[in-house]
């Protein structure tokens, strides 16, 4: 039995933004979906099922509110799912819905994530009370940082390697119409000057709080077939989890990353991610994370990721660009940030990511990660519908 | 039967003691026994199951990422490949299902949980209203249930005393179910929210469940009489309840269709319904006759986890064909105020 080739054929984001205090939580997403529908020149009508995503309820303070949004999103009498995991939950929610097209359970999916970050401080939120976690830990960052420091030490990377990511994702983010931070005055001496937050991360190291949303339509061959514009093909997708602490656990570079990018390749037939790849949305919300992904995901080898990034090989003239949007380092609105990497690596085999487009882009990944290092889901999209 | 590219079974569940509170135990710990069992009943590791999902709710944990937590029990190392979703685990296992149907997996574990005495869980389920309109009012899950009941005594659907006896037989019937947190008589006790008395309203309590799915010849090693999923839909209605009929449920019905349930008789029907008001609403859209056993064991007014209660309809349908006492059974899970979301599933026994 073979799953049926699955297709993006349309996209839809919010310009994201610090707080959007002029929609509802259902006029953020019904943004996102009509862009989406718009995109694919479909209607509320031809969706079969909606898959939603986004991080803890604690941010916009709705226990599970895919029930409230239920109208907005077109999905009153259609199956309507709810994905939860962690900071991946973007990513992971695409690849639900991909699912549902794969099995052949329904035709054409709306997936959608989205955060309104406004609502309250996610910071915060995310900062679990005690007994939970120790004091003072204050974010995501305060936990990410040792794990930085870790990869430091590993690989003598010189100090200044998170810094040229930073610079390199918000001067991509110019060219991008849907990012958060546009920062035109920004230099390099300025990123380097920026207030240390949680040493070694600066703040103009960090993912920026956004309100967003972004919506994909994904279908099946015959859907594609009437697709007016090109059609991105899912030619691999997985997740992969593993517990948040335990003893002998490689958070500078975690087995479930490992092996989840070890299936994508596996399905979608790729043997040398550096060569055979075009471009790559990871997600890296704070900077140091992109060499780190660079040799979790096998784009370099152990220790040589900081390496690529020094040389300007994941500039968007580069030979492997990473994050031409900008990235998580210019947009976050945490559940949807997954979801972003995903569309954005369609956008790119589709030719539609505009001024951000790598040229001739054939084949891109879309990456996620979440919870402590924890929780994976990465698809890697092309131009031509899968041979397998 | 070529509704699906392949076939599916419920081939183990397990589920804890439902209790009022148990205050000693952390989530994990109130999963990691249940998970053993479910696992131990089919002779899989951790490791040999092919896809992993949980469902439960941050809001009841009182903390962001719970599940990150409960993942620790499933033991998931070396990685596994798991997925979470914020809603019953009904739908967890409806996630599974999926999975092992595009061939990505031939097993799956599934499991949900839910810790509802922390908290004021009438209150905490107010948050899942309307956040701008509605739930600034604090309607509680049991005021949205009583005016669901009185709508169907307005139309002459039910009455009090037919209400009562929904809950007294669904207790009646939990004697016979080690697990269930009300056993036996109940008083029907003073009104909670006019027309529902206490005996209307399902316990508050804690507990945890889990399920094993298998396809095809693999089911038929684990287990000596699978239960096979031979139909499994589910659909949402609109949220506002001044644009639903609530003495009708559509979103059932149609799921029902999808789902095959009208195609055979079924000789039992595990339903989701928290207040005795809702049974008669789901008798309704899924046409229950006569003759059906409706919650032998005792359903959500006998125990109701919050987050399980709808795999563990699922769970008991299964089980009733395992041992043999059922052969086609109809199984369905809600979500939401009034009978929002609706899963239904058909079980189905290998012919004897």
């Amino acid at each position: 039995m073979s799953k049926e080739p699955v297709a993006v054929v349309g996209i839809g984001q919010t310009k994201h933004v610090a707080a959007r205090h002029d929609v509802s939580i259902a006029g953020l997403v019904r943004e996102a979906a009509a862009r989406a529908l718009a995109d694919a020149e479909l209607t509320w009508a031809d969706i079969d099922a909606v898959v939603i995503g986004k991080a803890p309820d604690f941010f916009e303070g709705v226990m599970m509110p895919e029930l409230y949004l239920a109208d907005a999103l077109g999905a009153v009498g259609k199956p309507m799912l709810r994905v939860h995991t962690a900071g991946s939950v973007g990513g992971s929610t695409a690849l639900v819905a991909s699912n549902l097209v794969a099995a052949r359970v329904h035709r054409t999916v709306l997936t959608l994530a989205f955060e309104k970050q406004s609502e309250s401080n996610a910071m915060w939120g995310l900062s679990l009370p005690v007994p939970f976690q120790q004091p003072l830990l204050a974010g995501a960052g305060g936990f990410f940082a040792p794990h930085v420091r870790a990869y430091m030490r590993r690989t003598g990377a010189p100090d200044t390697v998170g810094s040229l990511v930073a610079y390199k994702d918000r001067r991509n983010a110019l060219k991008n119409p849907y990012a958060h931070l546009h920062e035109h005055d920004l230099t390099l001496e300025k990123v380097q000057a920026s207030p240390m937050l949680w040493d070694p991360i600066r703040y103009s190291e960090t993912c920026p709080s956004s309100d967003g949303a972004c919506a994909m339509i994904l279908t099946d061959r015959a859907g594609a077939a009437r697709s007016p514009k090109p059609a991105a093909w899912v030619h691999g997708g997985a997740m992969r989890s593993e517990p948040t602490l335990f003893a002998g656990k490689d958070f500078v570079s975690p087995q479930a990353g490992k092996d989840c990018a070890a299936d994508v390749y596996r399905q979608a037939g790729i043997t040398d991610p550096r060569r055979e790849i075009d471009a790559v949305e990871m997600y890296v919300p704070f900077s140091w994370y992109e060499p780190m992904w660079l040799e979790n995901l096998g784009f370099a080898a152990e220790g040589e990721g900081w390496k690529l990034t020094e040389a300007g090989v994941t500039e968007l003239d580069g030979d492997l660009p990473v994050n031409p949007s900008g990235g998580v380092l210019s947009t976050n609105p945490i559940g949807a940030s997954g979801m972003i990497r995903f569309a954005e690596a369609a956008l790119q085999v589709r030719g539609q990511a505009g001024e951000h487009q790598v040229p001739g882009a054939r084949r891109a990944m879309g990456h996620a990660y979440g919870g402590g290092s924890q929780f994976f889901a990465m698809w890697l999209v092309g131009a031509q519908e899968p041979t397998s | 039967m070529a509704r699906y590219a392949r076939e599916v079974a419920v081939v183990a569940f397990a589920q804890s003691d439902h209790l009022r509170r148990t205050d000693e135990l952390s989530e994990v710990e109130m999963v990691m026994p249940v998970l053993h069992r479910v696992l131990a009943a089919t002779g899989l590791k951790a490791g040999e199951i092919g896809f992993t999902c949980s469902g439960s709710s941050d809001y009841l944990a009182g903390r962001a990422f719970s599940f990150t937590m409960t993942l620790d029990g499933v033991g998931a190392w070396p990685p596994i490949s798991e997925s979470h979703v914020e809603m019953d685990g009904a739908w967890a296992l409806y996630e599974a299902w999926v999975k092992i149907q595009t061939g990505e997996a031939d097993t799956a574990l599934v499991y949900s949980y839910g810790k509802s005495s922390p908290g004021s869980v009438r209150d905490v389920l107010t948050r899942q209203l309307d956040p701008y309109y509605v739930a600034p009012l604090w309607p509680d899950s049991v005021a949205l249930a009583a005016l669901q009941a009185q709508a169907l005594i307005d139309a002459g659907e039910t009455d009090e005393s037919a209400l009562a006896a929904v809950g007294a037989r669904s207790r009646a019937d939990a004697e016979a179910n080690p697990h269930a947190q009300l056993r036996g008589p109940v008083p029907q006790g003073d009104y909670q929210v006019r027309p529902l008395r206490t005996g209307d309203c399902p316990p508050v309590g804690d507990g945890a469940a889990a399920v094993v799915l298998a396809a095809g010849d693999l089911a038929r090693q684990l287990c000596e009489r699978p239960a096979w999923i031979t139909g499994i839909d589910h659909r949402i209605e609109a949220h506002s309840l001044g644009l639903r009929d609530l003495t009708d449920s559509p979103s059932t019905r149609l799921a029902a269709e999808r789902a095959g349930v009208f195609e055979a008789p079924v000789d039992t029907a595990e339903l989701h319904a928290p207040f005795s008001s809702q049974e008669v609403v789901l008798r309704k859209a899924l046409g229950i006759t006569d003759g059906v056993a409706v919650n032998p064991s005792g359903g959500a007014l006998a125990a109701n986890p919050m987050m399980a209660a709808g795999l563990i309809r699922i769970g008991e349908a299964a089980a009733r064909i395992h041992r043999g006492a059922s052969q086609r059974a109809v199984a369905h899970a809600t979500s939401g105020p009034c009978l929002q979301q609706n899963l239904v599933a058909v079980l189905e026994g290998d012919p004897r």
